[in-house]
């Protein structure tokens, strides 16, 4: 980049500081002398960096200041010179102490120190006296080498210490609160050769024009002069949005591709009694998967109340197999049994209940829902007690096994799975009855995602009043989300962590 | 569901023929058994519940075999009659009223034999017996009993046997208290004033079902050659495809099966009846469902590949087969053999009219409306706990609860959303302020016109968490809402322990109240260890709705 367009690029913030760094490589002077805030010579001088103008070095420093005893020293003087002042021939050190005023524990230290300097002799009578040597009176004449560090200008860099003054520090650091170390950064900025140039030219940029405003508009102000030229490469800090869930995303999809087929809607209460959620169903009142472990039941109101129209209907199609032509399960099926409210152990209890409502004219249809199933299990990585099932019926005089098929292909592709195959499964209430898996690119092998088949003729004809294929599927979807969004927990799913809601991408299937 | 493990040699044996493993576990998938695990040695499969005759390696390999072309078609087992007797006392009417039985001869028990026949009476007993309420099966050594064999029902006080697996005789009280299988399945019994109980010709006890079978008559070991099954239950039908099931299995072990006489009053039976049930084949039916165009033949073939037989147009249906009650039972075996992998797709071209819900995508538009506003939307569960309803909110909600949640903190419906949303700003104190979530949930409360008595409610919950929000900045969020809509509302004070006092309103729209609105009362915030300010407010989107379409 030429200089000019270097120049011509500079925020004012660099302007400032560029004159500024001709004379010193400091942050604080820079600081100083730039007139500006420290964040603000802190960003100049990373934009400067990132023109290679400059090199920015940070290093860590050990900075010395003065701490509570240090301060206190530094005005009244140190308690050695105290102690020694306070000694007249052999002295207890009882009367040094009152004399002094110094507490025992500098009396101890200065004992101890003194001692090393050979400024006293420590006599041991009844009781401890003490004696100044001449060294000691030496010493009281001149100034202590540690009253001489304390006033020094702080804060000090250990670095930048002298050698005599080193041993004084190592021995100051060792007493209680004189001094305070601090790990300090330390900011150096020196031009390079690119930038001594620009910084030996006039760079005040009186004929650039920072920002276009609309004074600036209004005053054609930027006709004569020559908006600043930006870094555009540069990143900027992040901004979040407000964003849907993504299951809520991921359930708009699923949605929209039912839509797309030609597919309604189904909705419907998450409780319902039992003769709709597994009666209507033709799953026999003894059949495992009504065990109790499995489903909520609610406790209060414990029953429902059975639909008239259907009640004896789906009774008959239970003990004998009514008008179906079928054997039925032969057993004697119970009102009761019916009626006990639970939480949907399926979306296909929708699908009954809208089957129940149609009549003869309203065929072909199909619909679809999405929506919240629920299973009495703990909360672990690997099972939710609340999932999210996809549920789709084609009511159709000509609907056939192979647009069973057909339906869940189209739909997988559209899901992003290539390849889908179904096998042989059992549900009480579909015959034949398939599990869905589809193929998976990455793991390479098949994975199971839900079930279906044609709705057994035992349900349709009780609840339609005549006998129709009916194409059924529900399938789960939570895996597949929580592989898009590289969820390995299931309860990460609905744990609603606000950064991870802030930055997960958007469903992009 | 039940899964089985069986040897493979002893399968390839059965099957007639071996496969390699790829192919073997294709065609395991295809028969529509779930495999679970093939290895040099061993097959798991997951044997499910309509097919309780694929329980034991005989059953398995014989469904298996015909399924690959081995051995296809009917079954034939032959059974020789037999003079031996079952007396069933009208006295079981009232607790365990149908028994059927079969003798079968001839079969050389070891470990191995004995193993699985335990094993196939185990599968059945939890399977298709469920849990030997529906059907218990007995099986005895014939040497140490005297037939004809006697079922009655006697006061627990007068049955007195050493039943397996106890040291010493104990009347059926004694067992119901003591005995493992007495604790187990005593619930069975529960309310009987008297017991069932087998008897032989000595009037030895066999067998107190469907508890226990006695130590000295009920036990086969190494030296038993014949044995004397019975199942009982409540249904003559469902003991009979029962017995079936275990006479198939041991018959294919080796075993000559004898009918038995069964004396029920005047009446009597003959068992096992292993004769197939015929059932019309109406091919028409068939090719309509699946979309196929087979001629009676091709269907023959294939009923053949899936154990059947076929005889002028009628399905011969193997008398271990519970599950065919309707033709569609037929359509799927054929489609099995067919193969499932064969079908072609095929969308039809039907018009038909797509539509999503209204009220869906109303409250998608809300949910939009608020994501302008740069709201996150949570995704909260409808089940929660009392705690967290009322007492973390400082107020009293009327609650719906579950009766058997494994769980204690998911064990309520949610009367209200606000809860989720605080619970949720409380999990993410850690995280950069200001911040603003909303959550749109169900809410359940009960109402007897309802058909389950339990009224669902949509609601959204809108909250925002900052250092200086206030009552103002939630309000305007409400007001935007509303004036989006285009739908006045009116605003009153109102007291919520869940909202500090002088700063929480009711809204209502045509005089019908539809949401809360305020501060969060600092008592709540601190129960939650929140160190911010929140205002929220819950509308009642159901409702909303019902007066925007008037």
């Amino acid at each position: 980049m030429s200089l000019d367009k270097i120049i011509a690029s500079l925020h004012p913030l660099e302007r400032k500081v560029l004159p500024v760094l001709k004379e010193t490589d400091d942050f604080e002077i820079i600081a100083e002398k730039s007139g500006l805030q420290k964040v603000e010579v802190m960003r100049a001088l990373q934009w400067l960096q990132n023109k290679k103008l400059i090199v920015v070095n940070q290093k860590l420093n050990e900075q010395i200041s003065l701490d509570e005893n240090g301060l206190n020293y530094k005005e009244k003087g140190v308690p050695e010179k105290k102690f020694l002042e306070a000694i007249k021939r052999k002295t207890s050190l009882e009367d040094l102490r009152k004399k002094s005023g110094l507490s025992n524990e500098e009396l101890n230290i200065c004992l101890g120190m003194l001692k090393r300097k050979n400024a006293i002799d420590i006599h041991k009578e009844k009781g401890i006296f003490v004696s100044i040597t001449s060294a000691g009176k030496e010493l009281v004449k001149k100034s202590f080498p540690e009253e001489i560090f304390l006033k020094k200008s702080f804060p000090i860099n250990v670095s930048e210490l002298q050698i005599e003054d080193k041993e004084v520090f190592e021995d100051l650091k060792k007493r209680k609160k004189i001094l305070r170390i601090n790990i300090v950064k330390i900011i150096k900025a020196d031009l390079t050769e690119q930038g001594k140039k620009i910084a030996s030219k006039r760079v005040s940029g009186k004929d650039i024009l920072d920002q276009l405003t609309s004074k600036s508009l209004k005053s054609r102000e930027w006709k004569n002069k020559k908006l600043r030229s930006y870094d555009v490469e540069i990143n900027v800090p992040n901004i979040s949005g407000g964003k849907r869930h993504f299951v809520s995303q991921a359930t708009q999809y699923i949605k929209k591709i039912w839509l797309d087929m030609g597919f309604k809607e189904m909705t419907g209460n998450y409780v319902q009694t039992s003769f709709w959620d597994l009666d209507a169903l033709f799953v026999p009142q003894d059949h495992p998967a009504r065990d109790e472990q499995d489903t909520f039941f609610i406790k209060d109101p414990s029953h429902g109340s059975l639909p008239k129209k259907f009640a004896e209907k789906i009774k008959d199609a239970h003990e004998n197999g009514a008008n179906t032509g079928s054997k039925g399960w032969q057993y004697k099926w119970s009102s009761e049994e019916a009626k006990k409210n639970l939480l949907r152990t399926h979306t296909t209890v929708l699908s009954a209940k809208t089957i129940a409502s149609l009549k003869k004219e309203d065929l072909p249809a199909k619909f679809f829902s999405v929506g919240k199933v629920f299973r009495n299990e703990t909360l672990s990585w690997k099972h939710l007690f609340e999932f999210i099932q996809v549920e789709g019926i084609v009511i159709d005089p000509d609907a056939n096994f192979k647009n069973l098929k057909g339906y869940l292909k189209e739909f997988f592709a559209k899901m992003g799975f290539s390849d889908v195959r179904i096998r042989p499964a059992h549900f009480p209430y579909t015959e034949p009855s398939a599990e869905v898996d589809v193929w998976h690119p990455t793991k390479k092998q098949w994975v199971e995602l839900g079930g279906s088949g044609i709705f057994r003729p035992e349900l349709v004809k009780p609840l339609l009043g005549i006998e129709v294929p009916v194409l059924a599927w529900g399938l789960g979807m939570e895996r597949t989300i929580m592989e898009y969004y590289n969820i390995t927990d299931a309860r990460d799913v609905y744990k609603n962590d606000i950064k991870q809601l802030r930055e997960t991408k958007l469903w992009m299937k | 569901m039940p899964t089985i493990t069986i040897n493979r040699k002893v399968f390839e044996k059965y099957v007639g023929k071996k496969l390699p493993d790829e192919k073997l576990k294709d065609r395991i998938s295809m028969l529509g058994t779930d495999l679970e695990d093939v290895n040099e040695d061993e097959i798991t499969v997951e044997v499910f519940p309509n097919r309780p005759d694929m329980l034991s390696v005989q059953g398995f390999s014989r469904a298996f075999s015909s399924f690959i072309g081995e051995k296809t078609g009917l079954s034939q087992y032959k059974v020789i009659p037999s003079k031996e007797k079952m007396i069933v006392d009208s006295s079981v009417k009232d607790v365990r009223p149908y028994t059927v039985c079969a003798i079968v001869r001839g079969l050389k028990f070891d470990d191995e034999k004995i193993k699985e026949v335990i094993e196939i009476q185990e599968k059945l007993h939890v399977t298709y017996g469920r849990n030997r309420k529906k059907v218990a099966i007995g099986v005895y050594p014939c040497e140490k009993i005297k037939f004809p064999i006697k079922f009655m029902s006697q006061n627990p006080k007068d049955i007195v046997f050493r039943p397996l697996e106890a040291s010493k005789e104990m009347n059926a009280l004694e067992i119901l208290e003591k005995h493992s299988a007495g604790k187990d399945y005593g619930h069975l019994l529960e309310g009987k004033k008297n017991f069932p109980v087998f008897r032989d010709a000595n009037n030895e006890v066999l067998s107190m079902p469907p508890i226990i079978n006695s130590h000295k008559t009920g036990k086969v070991n190494e030296e038993t050659k014949d044995v004397f099954i019975e199942c009982s239950g409540f249904d003559f039908k469902v003991l009979e495809n029962c017995l079936n099931i275990i006479i198939a299995a041991l018959y294919e072990m080796g075993g000559k099966v004898y009918s038995m006489e069964l004396e029920y009053g005047t009446k009597r039976y003959t068992t096992p009846n292993m004769n197939p049930e015929e059932m019309e084949l109406d091919i028409g039916y068939i090719n309509k469902l699946l979309g196929l165009d087979l001629k009676e033949n091709d269907a023959k073939k294939l009923l053949e590949k899936m154990g059947y037989g076929h005889n002028k147009g009628k399905a011969l249906i193997p008398s271990y087969r519970a599950d065919i009650l309707h033709q569609s039972d037929l359509a799927e075996d054929i489609a099995i053999a067919y193969g499932y992998e064969h079908f072609q797709e095929e969308i039809p071209k039907v018009a038909t009219i797509a539509e999503e819900d209204k009220f869906e995508i109303f409250k998608n538009k809300i949910a939009d409306l608020l994501v302008g506003l740069k709201f996150l939307e949570a995704s909260t569960y409808n089940l929660t706990n009392e705690t967290t309803q009322c007492k973390k909110m400082n107020t009293k909600v009327p609650l719906v609860y579950l009766s058997n949640s494994i769980s204690s903190d998911y064990d309520v419906l949610r009367a209200w959303v606000t809860p989720n949303v605080i619970e949720i700003l409380s999990n993410n104190r850690h995280h950069e302020y200001p911040q603003k979530i909303f959550a749109i949930g169900r809410v359940f409360k009960k109402e007897k016109n309802e058909d389950t008595g339990i009224k669902e409610d949509e609601r959204i919950s809108v909250a925002i968490a900052a250092e200086k929000t206030n009552y103002t900045e939630i309000r305007q969020v409400l007001d935007y809402l509303f004036r989006s809509i285009d739908v006045k509302y009116d605003i009153k004070e109102t007291e919520h322990g869940s909202f500090i006092e002088g700063r929480a309103a009711r809204v209502s729209v045509t005089k019908k109240n539809i949401a809360y609105i305020g501060e969060i009362n600092p008592l709540v915030l601190e129960n939650w260890e929140l160190e911010v300010p929140i205002a929220a407010f819950e509308i009642n989107l159901t409702e909303l709705y019902k007066i925007i379409k008037k």
